[in-house]
């Protein structure tokens, strides 16, 4: 028996390295493409730091157009998520495929997908035609991105729950409502409120952004401000913005906290 | 068997204290909803026309103008798609050796995990469209800046989990290469990095996944991409090349979601 090649502990993968290459080859192909170029960057450094020397300090002279603008955020996000938590409840247990028809999974999935494929400021556009400039543009479009969300986890949590305790309702001839409320919703409440807290979180990022296209919240104020070059107004804004949003994660961790313990004492 | 042994036997799920911080946290969302209703901004006028507005939009939106897609749309979307991918690809440069940095395993460094942990917090914390506002200021309106918003806003994300996945990281292999005498650019790329693959390969998809979602608004802030087309087709009112966009969007965010499920599914 002819002696084979000597091995060698780690041998060299050509698909691997090919890939590398064309990985390499599509960077500066795309780079290329998009016009990103060394003497662009460079110019970009030198704004980069006469813009940041122009919004320090931070301006909070006008600070009541930035409460305003934050409290209508703040409201638009709690209405979204309640409104969209609402109604993501019966459209995902409609879309769960384990407890319904097909007929009926079918429609609520495609309408899932459809909240989900676009962007909240895409969605908040469309909505500023239908229902003018405002707050409540704004909460219309985040209740469909909540809707997308919520619906689609609501949806795979309840797919997910054991059919015993379904069974054992149905077996005594509890009604359909019934046999949700007994059999399904105590399995996966605690999950449900998790992503309700996860999508409070979520919205309130938004909200954010929504007044960008004229849906209400801080946005808006943010937006002018930019193209006023009023970039100390704009760095005061964007640190209220970071302050609420930490806040707003901390608030929802707190809270997931304070009811994840009832999911533990059930599995006990 | 007198009333108060009787009373102290009665059962109750949850301590006086854990019911006492729920009720709160039930009266805090119940007159944060109720304050929230009372004092936001909702104009009667608008929201009793939204069927009317919302039918002539639609009638406005039919028929789709398809012939616009060759010259107006298809290159931005491409643009939006180059976006998004090398947005992706930069962020993963950028969030690796943070990402390390963050693992308390490979870095036993309190201070510099802190540090780490510091600065991905704060990419996650700022909206994309946030960091498309100020890198259009700073290098002007176009793909860079938005291709460089992308990066800065998925360095967080990729950063985090890429941290976590390290910590979750078996220690046998790596101590085994450290008892060899391995230097620390063997043990990362022997011991940790075929731990961590796959879940590093699926947290790249899904943020590409995501950021094709959010390229496609980059352009109403004027970083470019089929935004840019977007804003055009609305500041003209012209709702039938609008639809054409959307509907350019949606093809391709569902696309996209397919090509990641089918590659999860095979490398998973």
């Amino acid at each position: 028996m002819n002696v084979t090649a000597p091995r060698v502990a780690f041998p060299p993968n050509w698909r691997a390295r090919a890939a590398w290459i064309a990985l390499v080859l599509y960077i500066v192909y795309a780079c290329s493409l998009l016009d990103f170029t060394w003497a662009r960057f460079m110019v970009g450094l030198d704004n980069g730091a006469r813009f940041i020397g122009r919004m320090l300090p931070p301006n909070f002279t006008r600070w009541e157009i930035l409460v305003k603008g934050l409290t209508e955020s703040i409201e638009i996000a709690i209405l979204a998520s309640v409104l969209g938590i609402l109604l993501s409840l019966p459209i995902g247990l409609f879309a769960a495929r384990n407890l319904m028809p097909l007929w009926v999974t079918w429609p609520s999935r495609i309408l899932i997908a459809l909240c989900r494929s676009f962007h909240p400021v895409i969605v908040a556009i469309v909505f500023v035609k239908a229902l003018g400039f405002g707050a409540m543009s704004g909460i219309a479009a985040l209740t469909v991105a909540s809707i997308g969300f919520a619906g689609k986890l609501f949806a795979e949590a309840i797919e997910e729950i054991s059919l015993k305790q379904v069974e054992a309702v149905r077996a005594t001839g509890a009604p359909f409502m019934n046999v949700i409320t007994y059999g399904v919703l105590p399995q996966v409440f605690g999950r449900f409120l998790g992503f309700s807290t996860y999508q409070l979180d979520s919205n309130l990022r938004n909200s954010t952004m929504v007044g960008i296209v004229g849906a209400g919240g801080i946005g808006g104020a943010l937006f002018a401000a930019f193209q006023r070059f009023d970039y100390d107004f704009v760095c005061a804004m964007l640190l209220s913005i970071i302050l609420l949003i930490f806040a707003g994660e901390v608030v929802a961790n707190k809270v997931r906290a304070i009811f994840v313990e009832r999911t533990r004492v059930d599995e006990e | 068997m007198n009333d108060a042994t009787l009373e102290a036997r009665i059962w109750h799920r949850f301590t006086p204290a854990q019911r006492l911080v729920r009720f709160a946290v039930y009266l805090t969302v119940v007159t944060a909803v109720v304050v929230s209703i009372q004092t936001v901004e909702v104009i009667p006028e608008f929201l009793l026309d939204a069927p009317e507005q919302m039918a002539d939009l639609l009638r406005r939106m039919w028929p789709i103008a398809f012939s616009h897609y060759p010259k107006g749309v298809h290159e931005a979307l491409v643009e939006t798609l180059h976006i998004a991918t090398l947005g992706t690809i930069i962020s993963v440069v950028i969030a690796f050796p943070i990402g390390l940095a963050a693992a308390h395993n490979i870095a036993p460094n309190r201070l510099l995990n802190h540090a780490a942990r510091l600065l991905l917090v704060s990419s996650r914390s700022v909206n994309s469209l946030v960091w498309a506002l100020l890198f259009v200021a700073v290098f002007g309106p176009g793909a860079l800046a938005g291709t460089l918003a992308i990066a800065f806003r998925s360095v967080g994300f990729v950063g985090k989990l890429v941290g976590e996945a390290v910590e979750e990281a078996n220690r046998g292999t790596v101590e085994a290469l450290e008892a060899s005498g391995a230097p620390w650019l063997s043990v990362l790329s022997f011991g940790y990095w075929p731990q961590i693959q796959p879940s590093f390969w699926s947290v790249v998809l899904f943020r590409w996944d995501i950021n094709v979602r959010e390229s496609a608004v980059l352009g109403l802030v004027g970083a470019g991409g089929i935004g840019m087309a977007l804003d055009t087709a609305m500041n003209l009112f012209q709702w039938d090349r609008v639809a054409m966009v959307l509907l350019a969007i949606f093809t391709v965010v569902i696309a996209a979601e397919i090509v990641v499920t089918a590659i999860r599914k095979r490398i998973l």
